[in-house]
């Protein structure tokens, strides 16, 4: 098994499972937050921003990596559609998380909130003061983010449908032990 | 890894994939709160407004009506020694403000016994801000979200009547001691003639923490330099519509307008988690600067119109107290800001009364 040559590499299964639980806990923060008044509300607004921040700059280190360490070839067997569902959708979740900070980033300048970090860091607005701005983004943060949770599930899925079903090695390429 | 036996049937596998994955999408769903509907949150709470006092899109839905403000604050220094909070140092920093009356009618008659509010944000260096939004009482009628949404439900006006249903009002006050102490001290305390001769509180408790990291329970208030009577409230539907409003412009027209940034610190055993009890008026008060306004703008033009006085909106070394109300206006008041930035801005009623030329 640990001669396999189509398994992901350290580097990419660690950013991987990272950023898994990064993002998972940062949707689930999202939607929590805004659904109470409680002081949980502003305890996890504080959390929500340098967690969006460090995923946005992993998001774009992942990036760029994986366009220098091409992804192990599919199964031969699977499907012509499946393939291209499968590296579809890969491209979008890219996309998303690095759309998602970005996005909540430049809400929150448009709506002239500061963007606090830290104690000691509150990052610059990313574009002008707009109330429209700020109304189009703040409804796009909340319909990218439902969408990029659907899409975790079915990646969720067909990972495993790859390894309790089709058995195939391709979720072991990322989760496999050595 | 060995292909799957032909003969074993992958539905088992399936059902259990559709477990798993419905399980972490109900989990999303309990934690988004669509499973718990009584749950409050920001929504909610702009739920309540919008339901008392009906729906004007695009505006504010509570202190709907407003005049920008700008001008700076000249700090003494005198605060260093309680907050590390930068616009504590001796200097001077820009202040954006906003005065405006309780309600949610964009083009309601000032003449009301309501609240006369201050808010402000003041920009500070490396990108920090203090926002805070206050009222000219120095209490609140109610001590956190579930209680907002009810008296916002109690006190919602009859079409014909325009007054709550007295059975309901009734019911909830009996249940909220509070909210009549509130209505009790708005019945007797005066109501400032103007917006420049009001005292603004802070209405919650904050902390605020010193370069030692010590950190103390807080609340501050801005005193006006400029004295002046108090209205009639027997004849305060007689006013003209906007004359709050129209009375700040003209003095400002005069010459700057300032207050005094008083601190108010609490002694052991003070409330802090609760903005309908008031402090003891004997507890330590600390000048720490000078507001100074000098210029009103519409908030068409203003600046004021399409941020939030979030008073959670704060600059390191001043942080939130135990007061549950705190996230509760920042919840409501980002609920309020979503809706009227999709909704859109519509011009303000003292914009519309200058191109009027009624002034």
């Amino acid at each position: 098994m640990s001669t396999r040559p189509d398994r992901f590499s350290p580097v990419a299964r660690t950013l991987h499972w990272t950023m898994a639980a990064l993002i998972l806990a940062m949707l689930f923060i999202g939607v929590g937050m805004v659904s109470t008044a409680e002081p949980l509300y502003p305890t996890l607004l504080a959390w929500h921003r340098p967690i969006g921040a460090l995923i946005l700059v992993l998001a774009l280190i992942r990036l760029g990596y994986r366009l220098h360490h091409p992804a192990p070839p599919l199964p031969a067997d699977l499907p012509a559609v499946q393939k291209l569902a499968a590296h579809g959708s890969h491209w979008l979740l890219y996309a998303t998380m690095i759309a998602m900070p970005l996005i909540g980033w430049s809400m929150q300048s448009a709506g002239g909130y500061p963007v606090r970090l830290t104690t000691w860091l509150v990052l610059p607005p990313i574009v002008p003061r707009d109330i429209l701005l700020y109304g189009f983004l703040r409804s796009a943060h909340t319909v990218v983010a439902y969408c990029f949770f659907a899409l975790i599930l079915v990646h969720l899925a067909a990972a495993l449908v790859h390894a309790l079903i089709r058995r195939d090695g391709v979720f072991e390429s990322m989760a496999g032990g050595r | 890894m060995p292909p799957s036996s032909p003969s074993r049937s992958p539905w088992p596998a399936f059902a259990l994939i559709g477990v798993a994955v419905g399980l972490l999408a109900l989990a999303f769903l309990w934690v988004a709160g669509w499973l718990q509907p009584s749950r409050i949150g920001g929504g909610k709470l702009a739920d309540s407004l919008e339901y008392n006092a009906g729906k004007h899109p695009g505006w504010r839905r509570a202190h709907t009506k407003g005049l920008c403000v700008t001008g700076h604050f000249d700090s003494n220094g005198a605060g260093v020694a309680l907050s590390k909070a930068s616009v504590f140092r001796a200097g001077s920093v820009p202040v954006l403000g906003r005065f405006s009356t309780g309600g949610s009618d964009p083009f309601g008659p000032d003449g009301r016994p309501t609240f006369h509010s201050l808010a402000l944000a003041f920009h500070l260096p490396r990108g920090e801000e203090w926002r805070t939004a206050m009222d000219h009482t120095p209490i609140f009628p109610v001590a956190n979200a579930a209680d907002f949404v009810a008296l916002q439900i109690a006190s919602k006006p009859d079409p014909v009547t325009h007054k709550p249903d007295p059975a309901k009002m009734k019911a909830y006050l009996a249940q909220h001691p509070e909210t009549q102490a509130f209505l009790d001290y708005m019945a007797t305390a005066p109501l400032p003639a103007s917006f420049a001769t009001g005292t603004y509180y802070s209405i919650n408790a904050f902390r605020f923490i010193d370069g030692n990291g010590q950190s103390r329970a807080v609340r501050w208030q801005f005193e006006p330099e400029t004295k002046g009577g108090d209205l009639d409230k027997k004849t305060l539907d007689q006013q003209p519509v906007d004359f709050l409003f129209d009375d700040l412009i003209a003095r400002v027209k005069r010459g700057p307008l300032r207050w005094h940034l008083v601190i108010v610190l609490a002694d052991a055993g003070d409330r802090t988690d609760n903005a309908t009890v008031a402090w003891p008026a004997n507890r330590r008060h600390v000048d720490v600067g000078t507001l100074v306004l000098d210029r009103a703008t519409p908030e068409e033009t203003g600046g004021c119109r399409d941020i939030t006085y979030d008073p959670l909106v704060l600059p390191n070394g001043i942080a939130p107290s135990d007061d549950p109300l705190l996230a509760a206006r920042s919840a409501t008041y980002a609920a309020s800001f979503h809706r009227r930035a999709v909704e859109g801005p519509h011009p303000d009623a003292i914009s519309l009364a200058a191109k009027g030329g009624q002034k």
